[in-house]
């Protein structure tokens, strides 16, 4: 056999070949020590750490091109509006819009749910309607639709969830009939790891006649995304659940949707033209970004994309559910722990309680060993509560972390056991 | 770097797993509710006060060690005290828990008696509120703030 007839090598198409010490190395707030040992970050579902190209990105942006956009005719203006633009651009791809036009530049997840709530309810929410939420919603995806609804004079109901943490499909469906009129669920669960089928619920839901809203906070960092594939109208996640600045996260719309909605806040760059008699309002996605946008923002937002999209998000999937697996075992290795929420499929998190261990002392006692895992009802209460618990730990992966992570964690488990049974 | 043993004390383990005074108090005056929301550390104090003296006091609710260690410290503390000891109490042990470091002029207060033990919670401010929340629902109680939860975030 000719040296030319031997099968290349493989690239990236195996987590085996994810290196995830080097990518650690592009990370530079892992490399230190907290309470002298290195450490273990296990809190990406409340926020994830930037790598470098990110920093970089946003260093760049204000060291050269910062200007207000789609304002001034100056260089500086046009190459400002040109890195917005094209961040949008990179969004819309990212997620898999018709058009970039699709992508409106928010705060967060939380502007963004808001932003729906308060502009669909003014379009569709009449007294008597409903909107249907599921109980493992984050309070950002259930408090804008009971204020909706305190508005409108419309009723929330809220969809159950089994012992594993499931969404209970057919009590879902149940609930739907000619007065839902939005339907507003999360793709993946930030308190329980549980991943929703959205696709099916799109299904019931259209076949309804409502709307339906995506909570994508806690699913993008982890699943490929596809807007259209789902089949949802609405799709809201945060940028620095993704590896991005904080400050800056994206609503995805269907644009016919978009342009039926009503504005929700008021000011410059939203309007087309301004008399005291009548304002006109700019086009989508313009009329639903009020003021000046976090320009620098959007640019860490498209660099954490190129970072992601460079590694693979299926290589970096297939890595977190290799580790989610390993963790489960490891964590159920420990006397005396359950874990909390065991859905047939998950993505980036663990919940769990540990014997009679209030998870603030287990909170406290892993940071001693260097290791940072969020304690508490993570902003989802009813879910927590449903499960008879008024708090839980909760580690979280994202794509730097490590087998080591989780022994590391294993080991500060049996350590809280150790001081406190 | 500090040691954990200076929050997580042998005192404060025992009080953490066996509350002492943990119950309803059949023959209360006064109660006040406390509420945690970041951890959701609950609890719901009882006072039986004869005058200005405290005759009895329990508690009920759930929440961390160090929450539970310190309502029942309190009660053990402020029992027979008039309701101005009670008070003066609160504000030593709140001094205590929120000092600079170099400020270790509470420390040496012995009308803190077992309390001191508390010392250790100021190096981990995160955990002040934890300390706290029994005492700040004993004021609400002895100011007949019934009606308030006390809140520490």
């Amino acid at each position: 056999m000719s040296a030319t007839a031997r099968p290349q090598p493989v690239r990236d198409s195996s987590a085996a070949e994810y290196d995830v010490e080097r990518i650690r190395n592009d990370f530079p707030i892992l490399s230190q020590s907290v309470h002298g040992k290195p450490l273990v970050y296990l809190d990406n579902a409340a926020t994830t750490q930037k790598p470098r190209a990110v920093l970089d990105a946003v260093n760049r942006y204000y060291e050269h091109d910062n200007a207000n956009v789609h304002r001034g005719v100056h260089t500086l203006s046009e190459r400002a509006t040109i890195a917005y633009e094209d961040a949008r651009t990179r969004v819309g791809r990212f997620v898999g819009a018709a058009s970039s036009s699709e992508i409106v530049f928010l705060r967060g997840a939380t502007e963004a749910l808001n932003l729906v709530a308060h502009s669909l309810a003014q379009t569709e929410l009449r007294e008597g309607d409903e909107v249907v939420v599921s109980y493992m919603e984050h309070h950002s995806n259930i408090v804008p639709w009971q204020m909706a609804c305190a508005r409108t004079g419309a009723r929330l109901r809220v969809a159950p969830v089994d012992e594993n943490g499931e969404l209970m499909l057919e009590e879902l469906a149940a609930l739907l009939g000619p007065r839902t009129k939005i339907v507003a669920v999360t793709h993946v669960s930030n308190a329980l790891g549980t991943v929703n089928p959205i696709a099916r619920i799109a299904q019931v839901a259209h076949d309804a006649g409502a709307r339906l809203v995506v909570d994508g906070a806690q699913a993008v960092p982890h699943i490929p995304l596809d807007v259209d594939a789902l089949g949802c109208d609405f799709y809201a996640f945060s940028g620095h659940k993704v590896y991005a600045p904080m400050g800056i996260g994206a609503l995805w719309g269907r644009r016919e949707l978009l342009e039926k909605l009503p504005p929700y806040q008021g000011g410059g760059e939203m309007i087309l033209s301004v008399t005291f008699e009548q304002t006109t309002y700019n086009t989508v996605p313009h009329k639903f970004e009020a003021g000046t946008p976090d320009v620098a923002g959007a640019v860490g937002l498209a660099a954490a994309l190129d970072y992601l999209d460079a590694l693979g998000l299926e290589n970096v999937a297939a890595h977190e559910q290799d580790l989610l697996a390993y963790a489960r075992e490891a964590l159920l290795s420990v006397p005396g722990l359950r874990i909390v929420g065991n859905a047939r499929e998950k993505a980036g998190v663990h919940s769990f309680v540990l014997e009679d261990i209030h998870p603030h002392d287990i909170g406290t006692i892993l940071d001693h060993e260097g290791v940072a895992i969020r304690t508490g009802h993570h902003c989802a209460q009813p879910v927590i509560t449903r499960f008879g618990l008024p708090a839980t730990a909760r580690a979280s992966f994202g794509l730097y972390n490590s087998r080591q992570d989780v022994d590391r964690l294993v080991a500060g488990l049996q350590r809280v056991r150790e001081m406190m049974g | 770097m500090s040691d954990l043993r200076d929050l997580y004390q042998e005192l404060i383990l025992d009080h953490g797993r066996r509350p002492r005074n943990f119950g309803r108090l059949g023959e209360a005056t006064h109660h006040a509710e406390g509420y945690n929301p970041l951890c959701g550390d609950k609890i719901m104090l009882y006072l039986e006060l004869d005058g200005d003296r405290v005759r009895g006091v329990s508690f009920e609710g759930q929440g961390c060690a160090i929450s539970q260690a310190s309502a029942s410290l309190m009660t053990e503390a402020v029992k027979g005290k008039t309701t101005a000891q009670a008070l003066a109490l609160f504000r030593k042990l709140t001094a205590l828990v929120t000092a600079r470091d170099e400020d270790v002029a509470a420390e040496t207060d012995t009308e803190l008696g077992k309390l001191a033990v508390f010392e250790g919670v100021r190096q981990y401010p995160l955990r002040v509120k934890c300390a706290t929340l029994a005492w700040h629902t004993l004021h609400n109680a002895l100011e007949g703030k019934a009606e308030e939860v006390a809140v520490t975030e």
